[in-house]
């Protein structure tokens, strides 16, 4: 596979992926106003594979994009890839999420380009590879997640596991250094999704890349560093060596 | 050539947005396209009525052009002595003048009798008057005295002039109120001042209008020898000439006409409100398509604004696609304008012309349609949440 460097990520010493202390987070103003994330602290080491359960509503989500510096971080501090997020500009979050991979619970495909080339708009992100080589990217990571028959499907012509796939295909091909991911086994069937996960895995303990999970997936507990439970905007328990 | 940018090329992902829905690109191209053509007819038009102003202007065999400064245009000529043209003669870059008197004159229909004003021109037959091949030969048929030579592309109101003379009948008629023979005939055009025209020898031009004076004529063409500068020499005359003339290049001849219609007529403004109308029309066609283009694909903006892409990148997308679509509205604007110039040139004899100003113009009008309309558009773009999409 051709691996391209990401002049973005080179930059950053890589000791701790995630660290977050007193993290909180609202919604609303005044009366209107909700607290979803409270008083969260948490790190994520390298090449650890996280697992994030909780009900819905409970801030899983808004603590994922809160780490995927998609948000500003209200109060506490978020320090994620040795890049503090508190008062980050839109261009260091920006910046920032080159090195981040996310997979979304609706796959969030570009309608117009075939699988493929979904895939190679992650690859795009990477500087100073050919046109060439980052279709070889694509294609690779498409074989890796088992669409090798499918490179030149439209979104529309795929069912909706094949979307994912390719959605996670397209997450890792930018060589991710942290791997958000919202439910990405749901559409998958068992076998499938605990290929993924162990491809996830894998590339985890291989690229030194740390996975962050949100999943209600039962089956796939067993594959995870640790599990964290949330409720009510807080992380009441940690689970390590679970397994 | 060095191809080496493909090699690093990116996913043509602005075109790949348009050419998703088919339907929907080739309405905007049809609406681009019609907002083309209406500002080509409209512009059209404008220039062609004010290019046949200027007809028999742009056939005239000079370099220069001595006017009275009281004339305002060719429906309003004053006379200036005929000496301040052999006066250019001291000079040594005149190569030779023709003095031509010029003036509206009662035309009678030799069919009906009704009599209507036409444009006479008299000159000295063995002066070089137009640029017309063959002019020359039928010029000389004017030094019998009451000869005329008739435009055939006259208005039809002038009787069947063309058709008898072809058919070898022998034409008498009235030139205010005294009697002509059509010696022949020329094609020149009507314009906005002249429904027809008519080209008599000077001799016969002054026994048509005994009241113009022998010394006076209303254009003077001057001839330079090869190499002169027209633009230095008409410096030079209208600083040593008396103030009672005033000395044109060709082109300043023919812009002093134009400038005329264009600020005491409102056909400009008519003509580039129509133009305007066409822009307003292509730029509501292109925003929609864009905007909506951009709504329907919000989601997946946002996607990429997640995975890095700076919003700049993503403003880029949407500007190329208002380029491609300036680009494939205008190419079918210019071909349906050419077609259509063509068929309004046959049955109007209007001089409509698809000149290169032309087609500059309307596609930078066509380009700014776009890429406004896709300017405006991006703002919607600044409505994509990353943080919405998980």
């Amino acid at each position: 596979m051709v691996k391209g460097k990401n002049k973005a990520s080179n930059k950053i010493n890589y000791s701790n992926t995630v660290s977050i202390n007193n993290l909180s987070h609202f919604y609303g103003r005044n009366e209107n106003k909700k607290q979803v994330l409270n008083n969260v602290n948490l790190s994520i080491q390298k090449s650890e594979l996280v697992l994030l359960k909780g009900p819905s509503g409970c801030g899983k989500t808004t603590l994922l994009t809160l780490i995927g510096a998609l948000r500003t971080c209200q109060s506490g501090n978020l320090t994620v890839l040795n890049n503090q997020l508190n008062g980050a500009s839109r261009k260091t979050r920006q910046k920032l999420r080159r090195s981040i991979g996310m997979i979304f619970q609706g796959h969030n495909l570009l309608r117009c380009l075939t699988a493929e080339q979904n895939v190679q708009m992650g690859s795009d992100l990477i500087k100073g590879l050919t046109y060439l080589q980052r279709r070889e990217i694509a294609r690779n990571w498409l074989s890796a997640v088992g669409l090798e028959e499918h490179y030149k499907k439209l979104p529309s012509d795929l069912s909706g596991g094949q979307k994912q796939r390719v959605a996670i295909a397209r997450a890792l091909s930018a060589n991710p250094k942290l791997l958000l991911a919202d439910e990405p086994t749901s559409a998958l069937d068992s076998v499938t999704g605990r290929e993924i996960v162990t491809l996830l895995r894998k590339l985890a303990k291989e690229q030194r890349c740390s996975v962050f999970m949100v999943t209600h997936d039962p089956r796939i507990s067993d594959m995870a560093d640790r599990i964290l439970n949330m409720e009510d905007g807080k992380i009441f328990s940690t689970h390590s060596e679970l397994v | 050539m060095n191809f080496s940018f493909l090699k690093f090329r990116k996913i043509p992902l602005a075109w790949l947005l348009l050419t998703r829905q088919p339907l929907r690109l080739i309405v905007a191209i049809a609406g681009i396209s019609f907002a083309g053509i209406l500002m080509f007819m409209q512009l059209g038009f404008r220039d062609g009525l004010f290019d046949t102003s200027v007809t028999i202007h742009k056939l005239l065999d000079a370099d220069l052009v001595l006017i009275s400064p009281r004339s305002k245009s060719s429906i309003s000529m004053s006379g200036f002595p005929k000496r301040r043209l052999i006066q250019t003669l001291a000079l040594d870059e005149v190569e030779k003048t023709a003095p031509v008197n010029l003036n509206y004159l009662l035309w009678r229909n030799p069919e009906n009798l009704k009599t209507r004003s036409i444009l006479a021109l008299g000159f000295n037959p063995s002066d070089s008057l137009l640029l017309n091949d063959g002019f020359s030969r039928k010029a000389y048929s004017l030094n019998n005295p009451g000869r005329v030579l008739f435009d055939k592309l006259s208005r039809p109101e002038f009787g069947p002039i063309e058709e008898w003379f072809l058919s070898g009948q022998k034409i008498e008629t009235e030139v205010a109120g005294k009697r002509v023979i059509v010696a022949g005939l020329v094609e020149l055009g009507p314009s906005f001042g002249a429904d027809g025209n008519l080209i008599t020898s000077r001799e016969t031009f002054l026994r048509l209008f005994p009241a113009n004076p022998r010394g006076s004529i209303e254009i003077g063409l001057v001839k330079l020898r090869k190499g002169s500068n027209p633009e230095f020499v008409s410096k030079i005359l209208n600083n040593s000439l008396p103030n009672d003339v005033r000395v044109l290049t060709k082109n300043q001849f023919i812009e002093f006409e134009k400038n005329y219609w264009k600020n005491s007529t409102a056909i400009g403004f008519i003509f580039s409100l129509g133009a305007l109308m066409g822009f307003v029309v292509g730029c509501v066609v292109v925003y929609q398509i864009l905007y909506s283009d951009v709504t329907d694909h919000l989601p997946e903006y946002a996607t990429l604004l997640a995975m890095g892409y700076k919003l700049n990148s993503l403003f880029f997308v949407v500007a190329r696609e208002g380029f491609l679509l300036a680009l494939f509205g205008y190419l079918p604007a210019y071909f349906s304008g050419q077609i259509l110039y063509s068929i309004i040139r046959q049955s109007t004899r209007l001089p409509i012309i698809m000149d290169a100003d032309k087609t500059i113009l309307i596609f930078i009008l066509v380009l700014i349609m776009c890429m406004g309309s896709a300017g405006i558009a991006m703002r919607k773009l600044v409505d994509a949440d990353p943080a919405e999409i998980f």
